[in-house]
Order: structure tokens, then C-alpha cells, then sequence
């Protein structure tokens, strides 16, 4: 079969790989019919995560159509259209059993502190991912999820984490009815953090990035004030006046470890990678934050450490809650809202490539060529 | 006084997943207590292992399920046995599995020469997607590459060029 092949950093190609294999009797063969690529999968392809090797497939956003199922699965059969959650979660630890599917003890034997994701390094469990014809995908009664005949599988696709991911961090920024939000990062999560924002009750949504055409689009899509912090001197600075002098109720980190913006963060986190990914949008986030507000982190960042002003999360008593998103427990509330007409994620697609042309997707998504957001890849079997 | 979706006509749904009672938020909210219960949950069935899988020392044993991709093999693979003596707590742990990772590079160029295939560097880093939309800017990068080969390529071998720029000038002179 036809998958995503890592090479090294800034290197990936598309070649033929051993169609998958059931080794779990909970396990299920997927054939994808969409995968995406994830701003976090521009981590791994940055080389940012450790423990990322050559040959690996990549793609833990997709949905397909069941294949094969292994001998215990009982709620999905041969032929069902599914979501797949990234997170790989076992439903029975007692992390899953708080709805902590991000936190599952029985995915990832690699790392405990962070459960199993589809095609993302060993460090999260060393499982093949979805930019691919095939994919095997344990646990398949508890992540998985049927797609509504109604729903269109563009919507579909997003649901495996980027709607489900910008969502959370809204809601674990505990918003209040009149909250002013700043989402940092215009990436596919930090619209949707902003858009999901207003379903919280926010009374104004802000977004800070520096790419002008992310910036214009949500504005539109998320109907929010967006700003270029290239064309502000202090992004801290700005927030501080736009609140009054006060500081926002709640920050959103959904940039992560790619952050532009501080040349110290960008040489000793991006180029260096003497910290665990520049952490610039989550500075700015601590920053910007009242005394007593939320800072909601959904960025992704590497293992080891990172320069963040510790002592003003101390002294001015913020609250930060952070996490992979819990795919599976946000499903029937977000598929409601994409029926209700609330959310409608398709349209921050903007670049469908096939499979054949990985290499060329990934290097426009991670160069941000062709005013491109969000790209997602059909394999050839799709296609027919 | 607090604002209301009447306010926000334009804002479909604004509002309405607000909870004043939302507190303690995800991921608190669902709290069951079953944590004090350790790792003792009914463990779904352990998948049988077919390759080597390296796990971190902070747990006692394997997850019922793990991925199967790109098992530890050669130098990097050694690199990465080592790494996981380390807790993650360590930096002994994620600088070697660093390093393994540049190394696994190398590797998997060595690997795909010797399997007959020589990786076209230039279509791996998308450089096609760069000539269609960027054209500029890949030109430039070729030229600061080119130029900054010939850099070193000079600073190497000056003492070359030196010797044979002298042995000329001798030449001349005599």
C-alpha cells in the first residue's frame, strides 16, 4: 500500500509499505479515505520530537471505512464510515475513565506522559498513521465513530482533532458570559479556539498571529478582531491597552513549539533546540493574562523544558490548564453543533493533495505557501 | 450586566455551552476516584510482541497495546537502548534519542542505496510545491547554499590553494 514515509527533517516521500496488520483482537484495519496534516505533524517533520525515526508514517487526523476487524470488536463491523479520534485510548484505565481519552495508561508504552497518538514518534507510542492507503487502529470500540450519513466528510475529517482541539482549549479557559479571550496562533486550532470561543459566552475573541492571510480569514470565519503582532511593538503591551490596561480573562496557546516572534525563543527553541520548542506565544499568553485569569495551552511542545516566565504565573495566581484534546468525550457535542449549523469546519480546507504528492503538501503547509491553512491527502484507493 | 445572546445576533450558538457551574473544568470534571485504585483496572488483553519495543522506565511493563513501526535497529537503535535507561525526566533520556534521530538519517540513506534507490533529496523536501509557488524564494536558497558550499569548500582547502598559488609564484620567478 501507499503511505507517508519519514525520511528526516524537512524530508518525507510517499512509498509502498506491508498493508497492516491486525495484532490486537480489539484492533481494526481503517482504509483511509481523508487524512489531513496536522500543524503538530510540522513538529515531527521540523525533527522538534524526539524519538521520531525514519520509515515512520505520520497522520493521526483521518477518517475511512472498516476493512477488518479483529476477533472481540463488537461496535463497528466491516464497511462502517468512521471518525477515528488521534488519541489511541483503551476506555478502561482510570484516565479513560474520567474521560481523559488524551491520557490512556494502556496506549503508549513509550512515554507516560503522554498517552497514544496515531503516527506520531514512539514518544507517543510508536503506531503507523493515517497518511496512508491502510492503517491499523487498536481499540476500535472505544475511539472510533460512526459518521453520521448526514455529515459531510470533509466536516468529518476535522473532527479527529482540530475541531475537537480548538474547542477544548475554549472550554478549558473556563469562560465566563462576557470574557475576553486572546487566542494566540491562527493555525486550523487557534480558529477553531476562536470560534468555539463564542459558544462559551466570550464577549470579545481576539486572535494574534503575524501571517496576513490567516489573520484575514478568521476574521471572517470566526468573526473575531484579528492582529498582526509584527506590526505592534509588544503584542503584551497591546492586549494590556485593548483591556483596559487589565489583561485578557483568558489566553489560548495554540501555537506551540513553532512559535515565531522572539528571536531568543525562535535560535534556542526552533534552530538550537537547546529547549523543548520556542515557547513565545506562551510567554506573551502568561503575559497577557489578568491576575487570576486562565491560560488554556493546547500548542504542542516537546518533552524537555522551556523558557516561560514561571514567577508571573506565580505572582499574579493564573490558572493553567493544558492537555491533548479528549477527542472521543467532545464527539456527540461538536457533531451537534456542526448539524445545528455552529460550526462548520470544511471550510478552513483549503489544498486537497493525493497521497503521491506528500512531499509537496507538507513543504507548502510548513512553508505557508498558497495562503494555505489546511491541507488534507487522498489516497490514490480513494479516489476511484 | 451580563451580556446575552442578543447581544451577539450575528454569533450562531453564542452562548449556549456556557455553565456557570463549569468549575472545576475539563479535565477535573469527570473526577471518579478511581486513581487511588493505581494501575489496578482490568487490563484489556496484552498484545503479543513481535519486535523489539522499547518502554520507559517509569512504568513496570508494557501498554496492552503499542505501535509496531520502525523497530530500533543499527547505531541509532543502540543510541536509543541507551536512551531508555534515563527516565523522561532526564535529559540523559531525550538528548541521546535526539541524537538517534539524526543519526537514523544517515541510516535510512545508507539503507535506501542499499536497496538500489537513490532518495531524490529535492522531491522529499516538496522543492517542486517551491518552483510552483515560491520561485523567488527558492532561487535565493539555492544561491546562499551554493555560495556558502563554495565557503567551506574554500576554507578547506586554502592550504592547498596556497601551496600551489606559491609554487607557482616560484615558478614564475625562476
Amino acid at each position: 500500500m501507499l503511505a507517508m514515509n519519514y525520511r528526516g527533517p524537512f524530508r518525507v516521500r510517499a512509498a509502498q509499505k506491508p498493508y497492516p496488520e491486525i495484532l490486537h483482537p480489539g484492533d481494526a484495519i481503517v482504509r483511509v479515505t481523508r487524512s489531513c496534516i496536522c500543524g503538530s505533524d510540522l513538529h515531527l517533520y521540523h525533527g522538534l520530537v524526539p524519538d521520531t525515526r525514519v520509515g515512520m508514517t505520520f497522520g493521526h487526523e483521518f477518517i475511512g471505512v472498516v476493512e477488518e476487524i479483529g476477533s472481540s470488536v463488537q461496535n463497528l463491523s466491516v464497511g462502517d464510515n468512521v471518525i477515528v479520534p488521534f488519541n489511541v485510548a483503551c476506555g478502561k484505565c482510570a484516565f479513560c475513565k474520567q474521560g481523559l481519552f488524551g491520557n490512556c495508561h494502556e496506549s503508549n508504552p513509550e512515554a507516560t506522559a503522554v498517552g497514544g497518538i496515531f503516527g506520531y514518534s514512539h514518544t507517543a507510542g510508536g503506531y503507523d498513521g493515517g497518511q496512508a492507503e491502510f492503517v491499523r487502529v487498536p481499540y476500535a470500540d472505544v475511539g472510533p465513530t460512526i459518521i453520521p450519513d448526514w455529515m459531510d466528510h470533509d466536516d468529518a475529517v476535522l473532527l479527529t482533532d482540530v475541531v475537537p482541539t480548538g474547542y477544548q482549549a475554549a472550554e478549558m479557559g473556563g469562560i465566563k458570559k462576557g470574557d475576553t479571550v486572546v487566542v494566540f496562533g491562527a493555525g486550523p486550532v487557534g480558529i477553531m479556539a476562536a470560534k468555539s470561543a463564542w459558544l462559551f459566552g466570550a464577549g470579545r475573541v481576539i486572535v494574534i498571529d503575524h501571517l496576513e492571510y490567516r489573520l484575514d480569514f478568521v476574521k471572517k470565519y470566526a468573526q473575531c478582531e484579528a492582529y498582526n503582532f509584527r506590526s505592534m511593538e509588544d503584542p503584551v503591551l497591546f492586549i494590556k491597552k485593548t483591556t483596559d490596561w487589565f489583561g485578557a480573562d483568558v489566553c489560548i496557546d495554540a501555537v506551540g513549539g513553532d512559535a515565531a516572534g522572539s528571536a531568543l525563543q525562535t535560535i534556542t527553541g526552533r534552530k538550537l533546540m537547546i529547549q523543548a520548542g520556542s515557547a513565545t506565544a506562551l510567554h506573551w499568553a502568561i503575559n497577557s493574562v489578568k491576575k487570576g485569569g486562565i491560560v488554556s495551552i493546547v500548542g504542542v511542545y516537546g518533552p524537555t523544558d522551556n523558557l516561560v516566565p514561571i514567577g508571573n504565573v506565580v505572582n499574579k495566581g493564573i490558572t493553567i490548564r493544558a492537555n491533548q484534546a479528549s477527542v472521543k468525550r467532545l464527539l456527540p457535542k461538536l457533531i451537534d453543533h456542526i448539524q445545528a449549523g455552529r460550526l462548520n469546519p470544511k471550510e478552513i480546507i483549503t489544498h486537497r493533495v493525493p497521497l503521491e504528492e506528500v512531499s509537496d503538501a507538507y513543504h507548502i503547509f510548513s512553508a505557508k505557501l498558497d495562503n494555505c491553512i489546511k491541507p488534507i491527502l487522498i489516497p490514490p484507493s480513494a479516489r476511484q | 450586566m451580563e451580556p446575552t445572546a442578543s447581544d451577539y445576533p450575528h454569533i450562531n450558538g453564542w452562548g449556549i455551552d456556557a455553565d456557570p457551574n463549569n468549575e472545576p473544568t475539563y479535565p477535573l470534571k469527570n473526577y471518579t476516584g478511581d486513581d487511588h485504585q493505581r494501575l489496578n483496572w482490568e487490563r484489556p488483553p496484552q498484545q503479543v510482541q513481535t519486535v523489539e519495543i522499547l518502554h520507559s522506565n517509569e512504568r513496570p511493563n508494557l501498554t496492552a497495546v503499542f505501535g509496531t513501526s520502525s523497530p530500533p535497529s543499527g547505531l541509532s537503535g543502540a543510541i536509543r537502548r541507551f536512551a531508555f535507561r534515563f527516565s523522561e525526566s532526564e535529559y540523559g533520556h531525550w538528548l541521546p534519542l535526539l541524537l538517534a534521530d539524526r543519526v537514523n538519517v544517515v541510516e535510512g540513506i545508507v539503507d535506501d542505496l542499499a536497496h538500489g534507490h537513490i532518495p531524490n533529496i529535492f522531491a522529499e523536501k516538496g522543492w517542486k510545491a517551491d518552483w510552483k509557488h515560491n520561485r523567488a524564494g527558492l532561487v535565493q536558497n539555492v544561491v546562499i547554499g551554493v555560495a556558502a558550499t563554495a565557503l567551506v569548500y574554500a576554507f578547506f582547502t586554502r592550504n592547498k590553494q596556497q601551496t600551489a598559488f606559491t609554487r607557482l609564484k616560484k615558478t614564475i620567478s625562476n
